[in-house]
């Protein structure tokens, strides 16, 4: 290509200024594509709260509900699965669910509104499992020291009574526990709790 | 012959067909190892037929898609053939590419000139593995289910962004309908981006010439017509001897399809036999085998500063690390044939700290193996995984080489 009488500064100028606005407007050309991913109007709205009738619920049993997909636990805990909780606490990474998720009114010993009925997404806080509910006291798998709680099947973390992690599993926080409250005493609403806390 | 001349006036198809088959010369002394170029690439066309064939029944959709699949077993003509063709071709293609790969291990054919045959060989095995991913949803059983809420909450572990970023991929805060979806429309879309890039891959070959188990460039050895002394035309000589190949893989391949698709859990595994229940995770959850050295690499690593994410980027590294081999060897001769005793041992240690990682992955992490738990042996192992090629770039160096013959040996 013959390059004489060509003013090749100004060929570079708008070869770059071409490129950049090129690339500028596949910028944009993108975020429809990359916004579509993003939940639907119809996935956000199926996070509206769930109400959960524990009325059947017998003292150490538990109940699952879905709220946002996810499973939700209601534990009734026993008398002495409560009084039990406290002398764990040199075992579990959070005992005080500083580091963890829970609303301010759960942030508490036992994690709860009432110190029996425990609320808690049934998620483990490592990659997403759905730990097992294991009530039982020193069951042979867990050890003699197992005082009731949750294992995780998939790689094995471990959460007592009140959802609080064991140190020295994989899961690093607390399970958390959704915002709620009672519509009466039979009655819970998971998912929202009247207020913004 | 006026037909091929009336087209090759118009588009080079002798042109294409000489250089890359007829007039391809390919080292005479391939052995073993070099079938599984040509096999990863039948199965890759097994997985395409029969992949279009199931979506033509498949329903993506979380309250379809497991009965989809149990109508295409049970009530379609030969559509159990179809699945397993599909499900156990995933399993082949994967110990294909993994023996593939392995030949180029060992007679260093990622090294100069052929560093982008090995980078594009990558790319194409972390697409493959995106694919079987994506796939292995599809069925929406109990481990689709759970083993796809594993994988995508590791992107919850990246740091500040997580969260929002694994919501982005499930399209949902839960693996859902949305999620099931999306992944059908890109398991359907890979294999042909997979297609595109074999072809970048063979003609980045054919640029640089084949390999051989010598590890000796043919091409510096040529005859008056510059035709490599060493060198026979890719067809008619390779295609018969791939052809055979073809023949003894099926042997294999059909014998798993017709009488034991599952391999005992290890290629359909059992908890996939049952819908996924968002309520609740089986017993014991594990990837397909292909995967299970990378899950036992990402379990090894306990969580740090209360984060999960350390075992994530060693997981990912494990793989791209492999991107960085062509550099890392220093070593004065190609193939393992003429290296010495310090190679031969690494890569040994290495191949079998794969294996034994791939059986960790499989197995629950707190089981007691010689008195030690799993996690603690996936810790070792993983080391050993990583220091072949860290400390490559001295004990290749170090090596002993032996004198490379001039021309290839039978
Ligand atoms: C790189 C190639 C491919 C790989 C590695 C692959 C892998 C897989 C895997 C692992 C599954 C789950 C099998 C099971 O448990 O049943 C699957 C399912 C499926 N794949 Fe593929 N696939 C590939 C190509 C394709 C293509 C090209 C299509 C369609 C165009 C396709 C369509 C499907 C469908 C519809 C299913 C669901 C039915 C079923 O689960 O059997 N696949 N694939
Ligand atoms: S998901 Fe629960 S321990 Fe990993």
């Amino acid at each position: 290509m013959p390059e004489e009488g060509v003013n090749l500064q100004k060929r570079r100028f708008l070869t770059t200024t071409t490129a950049v606005v090129g690339a500028v407007g596949a910028g944009f050309a993108a975020v429809p594509f990359i916004a579509n991913w993003q939940p639907s109007q119809r996935a956000r709205a199926a996070g509206a709260p769930e109400e959960a009738d524990i009325s059947g619920l017998a003292a150490g049993g538990l109940l699952r509900v879905k709220w946002r997909g996810k499973v939700c636990w209601i534990v009734r805990r026993t008398p002495q699965q409560v009084s039990e909780l406290q002398a764990l606490d040199s075992q579990l990474a959070d005992p005080n669910s500083l580091a963890s998720r829970q609303p301010v009114y759960c942030t508490n010993p036992h994690r709860s509104i009432k110190p029996d009925y425990f609320v808690a997404i049934g998620i483990c806080t490592h990659l997403g499992c759905s730990p097992t509910f294991r009530p039982e006291v020193g069951p042979a798998d867990l050890g003699a020291d197992w005082q009731g709680g949750f294992y995780c099947p998939c790689h094995g973390s471990k959460f007592d009574m009140a959802g609080r992690v064991y140190a020295g599993v994989p899961a690093p926080t607390n399970l958390e526990i959704p915002p709620h409250r009672y519509l009466s005493d039979d009655v819970i609403l998971i998912g929202t709790d009247g207020g913004d806390a | 012959m006026s037909l091929i001349n009336w087209v090759d006036r118009r588009f080079p198809a002798t042109k294409v067909w000489n250089e890359h088959l007829a007039e391809y010369y390919a080292p005479k002394n391939f052995n073993f190892w070099y079938f599984f170029g040509s096999l990863a690439l039948l199965v890759l066309v097994n997985q395409i037929v029969t992949g279009v064939w199931l979506a033509m029944a498949y329903k993506p959709s979380a309250a379809e898609a497991f009965a989809s699949v149990e109508y295409i077993m049970r009530d379609m003509d030969y559509g159990w053939l179809i699945r397993y063709l599909h499900s156990t071709g995933a399993s082949a293609f994967f110990v294909v590419v993994y023996l593939h790969m392995f030949r180029g291990l060992i007679y260093g054919s990622y090294r100069e000139p052929r560093e982008l045959v090995w980078i594009i060989g990558l790319v194409i095995y972390l697409i493959m593995m995106a694919t079987a991913f994506f796939g292995y949803l599809l069925p929406w059983g109990q481990m689709s289910y759970w083993g796809a809420q594993v994988i995508v909450n590791l992107f919850a572990a990246v740091p500040f962004v997580g969260e929002d970023l694994s919501v982005w991929i499930r399209g949902d805060y839960v693996i859902s309908d949305a999620t099931l979806n999306r992944f059908f429309a890109l398991h359907f879309l890979l294999p042909f981006v997979l297609a595109a890039l074999v072809f970048i891959h063979i003609v980045a070959l054919h640029k640089v010439g084949s390999n051989n188990p010598d590890g000796i460039e043919i091409k510096q050895n040529k005859d008056e017509q510059g035709i490599p002394k060493d060198g026979i035309r890719f067809h008619p000589y390779y295609t018969v001897k791939d052809t055979v190949g073809v023949g003894v893989f099926l042997i294999f391949f059909t014998a798993v399809v017709f009488f034991w698709p599952d391999v005992g859990g290890l290629f359909l595994e059992a908890p996939n036999f049952e819908p996924a229940n968002p309520l609740k995770t089986p017993e014991h959850i594990a990837p397909v085998w292909y995967f299970t050295p990378f899950y036992a690499m990402l379990r090894a690593i306990p969580p740090m500063f209360g984060s999960q994410f350390p075992g994530v980027l060693v997981m990912f590294a494990s793989i791209l690390i492999l991107f960085a081999l062509p550099w890392l060897d220093r070593s004065p001769v190609k193939s393992i044939r003429y290296k010495g005793g310090i190679f031969k041992f690494a890569i040994t240690l290495f191949a079998i700290s794969f294996v034994i990682l791939g059986y960790l992955g499989m197995i629950p992490s707190t089981r007691v193996i010689l008195g030690l738990e799993a996690s603690f042996w996936a810790q070792i192992f993983t080391g050993l995984y990583f220091l072949f090629f860290i400390l490559m770039p001295w004990y290749s160096r170090l090596n002993q080489a032996q004198p490379v013959p001039e021309r290839v040996t039978a």
